[in-house]
């Protein structure tokens, strides 16, 4: 009787998060994948097929686009780890109670503001007419305006913008939990700098890292408005591909077909990068 | 600077905002020795002992070891390796890994490297543990493990800071030994740093006593006991008595004390220029006191003392005293023949003047 209970009031308790992952995760993904094995032979007829799925693989617009963000989501999740962890580490490790509660602060502050914002800043920035542009007219750097927007450059660096916050968090409270006295013992036994950082240092937080870097990844991957607004001509975004196939061309099929794919590449890349790494979902998560 | 010496610091001075926490440390130990420096909580050990390794910089004075100077040597090039006072193993590596990290330092070869491995564990009795975890051995086998991950390299000199800290009580009597075996064996020359004086004793070769960033008194544990240069070291090295009073005659190097209640006690004088009306502290040790009035000629000082309570302890069973408002423990002899001593009965205790040690008053 008492167990039945407490079962009962634990389905209740689970009930809500369970709905969320049934209703906005499941449903609509198996609905994705089902739609995109589905053929339109005329306006009122459906069949089964791999159309689409052939479609990828033969317009070579379509995989490139695909490749490329796949490898600069990857370069934009590795830079925005090599900025993060100096800035992590001065956070953990050097700073004192209150300037530590400061500089977590400092980094949160842009997230007040939209990604929209946040690109503009950077285009404001960047653009032809921009801050930086005119600065360096002003010092007699460069005779004409320069653009600096509209690049893959442009594009990482936004990227990367967006990425910190989700980056430095894990590393922070990671790189928080490192006893002092083993970096010290790591230099006591005749470590310099870079072999306390390879030996001692990154092991201990590696669960930070891959953790940080999945999130990055992921966002990256999934990001829409950074590539859009900043990047040029052919800086061509995967997310771009499918908002175009679902809204512009009305062709869902297509479109649904191109969404499992990138689904597939993140869940991929993921479990090589845990591979690689030997960290478990469970660890790096919990 | 001895020319044998392992270790050697010249007038060492380490400040902080407010305070300096190393004094003007001077000290000199040599080759081969275990060397001990004692001292309460927050009297500048620590601080005394990161300076050796390198991890911080005196404000003014000079470390040498083996004769060379060391105060700009980065801790990496030092010759001395440190055992933290919570270890500070890797956790993130095996045992084996542990070891192999500072020999890998050292560019020892692989075929080498296991074999010196496997020889270490073994020395401190933990053979085949190499593929374990530090989180898989308990809490004394971690303890040896972060010796020999130490011990392994070689080097001049070992530091300790309080490894037996904690453990449990049971553990630390046995790692006691262990350790001072251990010493022997390699022939390192350790500097050990504890506030548990029974610690300090039992496994030095030299113990310095330190307080408040100064060195109080160095020599060996038997003569730290028996003759204390200062009250602090009396106090605080094994059990003693303490009993205040007024310095009524000087005679030789023997001080006699009127306590408050008006008995007179006599003993050694180590204070220098000790004179009548002056304040004084006699230091005495429970086991110096007599129970039983000794009916030989020899000249005793004798004190009436009412019994508070016995403290039954084995072989340490003790009895509390009460002599004019101060309190006194003295050693129960080992035949048992004391045991009952009833609250409130008064009692003659004597002892011989030369094993009391008598300071110049005005100590905490
Ligand atoms: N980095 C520091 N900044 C300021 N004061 C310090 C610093 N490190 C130590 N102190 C002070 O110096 C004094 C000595 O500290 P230390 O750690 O050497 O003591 P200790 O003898 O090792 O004590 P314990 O037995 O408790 O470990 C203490 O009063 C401490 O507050
Ligand atoms: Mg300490």
């Amino acid at each position: 009787m008492r167990a039945s209970a407490n079962r009962l009031a634990l389905w209740l308790l689970m009930a809500p998060f369970l709905l969320w992952i049934l209703l906005l995760v499941l449903l609509p993904h198996l609905d994705m994948l089902r739609v995109s094995f589905q053929v339109r032979e005329s306006w009122d007829s459906l069949a089964w097929g791999l159309t689409q799925y052939q479609n990828f693989f033969e317009e070579s617009y379509y995989w490139r686009t695909f490749v490329r963000t796949g490898v600069m989501s990857l370069f934009t999740t590795a830079l925005t780890l090599l900025i993060a962890f100096p800035i992590a580490w001065y956070i953990a490790r050097l700073a004192s109670g209150r300037a530590k509660g400061l500089l977590f602060l400092a980094c949160l502050v842009p997230f007040w503001a939209s990604e929209l914002v946040r690109t503009y800043g950077w285009m404001i920035l960047l653009r032809e007419s921009g801050l930086f542009s005119t600065t360096l007219q002003a010092l007699g750097l460069v005779d004409g305006p320069v653009e600096m927007l509209y690049n893959d450059v442009a594009v990482i660096i936004g990227l990367v913008y967006n990425g910190l916050l989700f980056m430095l968090v894990p590393l922070v409270t990671t790189l928080d939990g490192l006893d002092e006295n083993l970096v010290e013992a790591g230099y006591d036994l005749g470590g310099g700098h870079w072999t306390v950082l390879r030996e001692v240092v990154i092991p201990w937080a590696m669960p930070g890292i891959v953790s940080g870097c999945i999130v990055v990844f992921m966002l990256t991957l999934g990001s829409y408005l950074t590539p859009i607004l900043m990047g040029g001509k052919d800086s061509a975004w995967f997310t771009e591909q499918i908002f175009t196939q679902f809204i512009t061309r009305f062709n869902w099929e297509q479109g649904a077909a191109l969404g499992v794919l990138l689904l597939l590449l993140s869940s991929l890349i993921v479990w090589a990068g845990l591979r690689v790494t030997g960290q478990s979902l469970r660890k790096v998560m919990g | 600077m001895g020319k044998d010496s392992d270790l050697c610091c010249d007038q060492l001075i380490r400040r902080f905002d407010h305070m300096t926490a190393v004094d003007q440390v001077s000290l000199d130990v040599p080759a081969g020795t275990f060397f001990s420096i004692l001292g309460p909580s927050g009297c500048g050990k620590t601080t005394l002992l990161r300076l050796l390794a390198g991890f911080d910089r005196p404000d003014s004075g000079d470390i040498f070891i083996r004769g060379q100077r060391m105060n700009d040597v980065a801790p990496n090039r030092r010759p001395v390796n440190m055992v933290f006072q919570h270890l500070a193993l890797f956790p993130t590596m095996t045992v084996g890994e542990n070891i192999a990290y500072g020999l890998r330092r050292q560019k020892v070869p692989a075929a080498e490297r296991r074999k010196r491995i496997a020889e270490v564990l073994e020395q401190v009795g933990l053979p085949g543990m190499s593929d374990r975890n530090p989180q898989q051995l308990s809490g004394g086998q971690r303890q040896r493990v972060a010796l020999a991950r130490c011990l392994v390299l070689r080097p001049t000199l070992l530091l300790l800071d309080e490894p037996l800290g904690a453990l449990d009580l049971k553990l630390r009597e046995q790692m006691k030994v262990e350790l001072k075996h251990l010493q022997k064996s390699f022939g390192t020359t350790f500097v050990y740093i504890t506030h548990d004086q029974s610690e300090a004793m039992v496994m030095s070769d030299q113990v310095a006593v330190m307080r408040n960033g100064r060195f109080d008194q160095v020599a060996p544990p038997e003569e730290l006991y028996r003759h204390p240069a200062t009250p602090f070291v009396a106090g605080f090295v094994g059990d003693n008595n303490r009993l205040s009073g007024e310095v009524t005659r000087v005679s030789g190097d023997t001080v006699e004390l009127t306590l408050a209640g008006g008995a007179q006690v006599s003993g050694l004088a180590v204070s220098p220029g000790l004179t009548p009306g002056q304040q004084a502290d006699l230091f005495i040790r429970p086991e110096a006191l007599q129970l039983q009035p000794t009916v030989t000629g020899e000249r005793l000082s004798r004190l009436t003392a009412g019994v508070v309570t016995t403290l039954f302890d084995g072989a340490n069973s003790r009895v509390e005293l009460e002599v004019a408002g101060q309190t006194l423990f003295a050693r129960l002899p080992q035949d048992g023949s004391w045991t009952s001593l009833a609250g409130g009965h008064p009692i003659q205790l004597s002892w011989a003047p030369a094993l009391a040690r008598v300071f110049a008053g005005a100590t905490p």
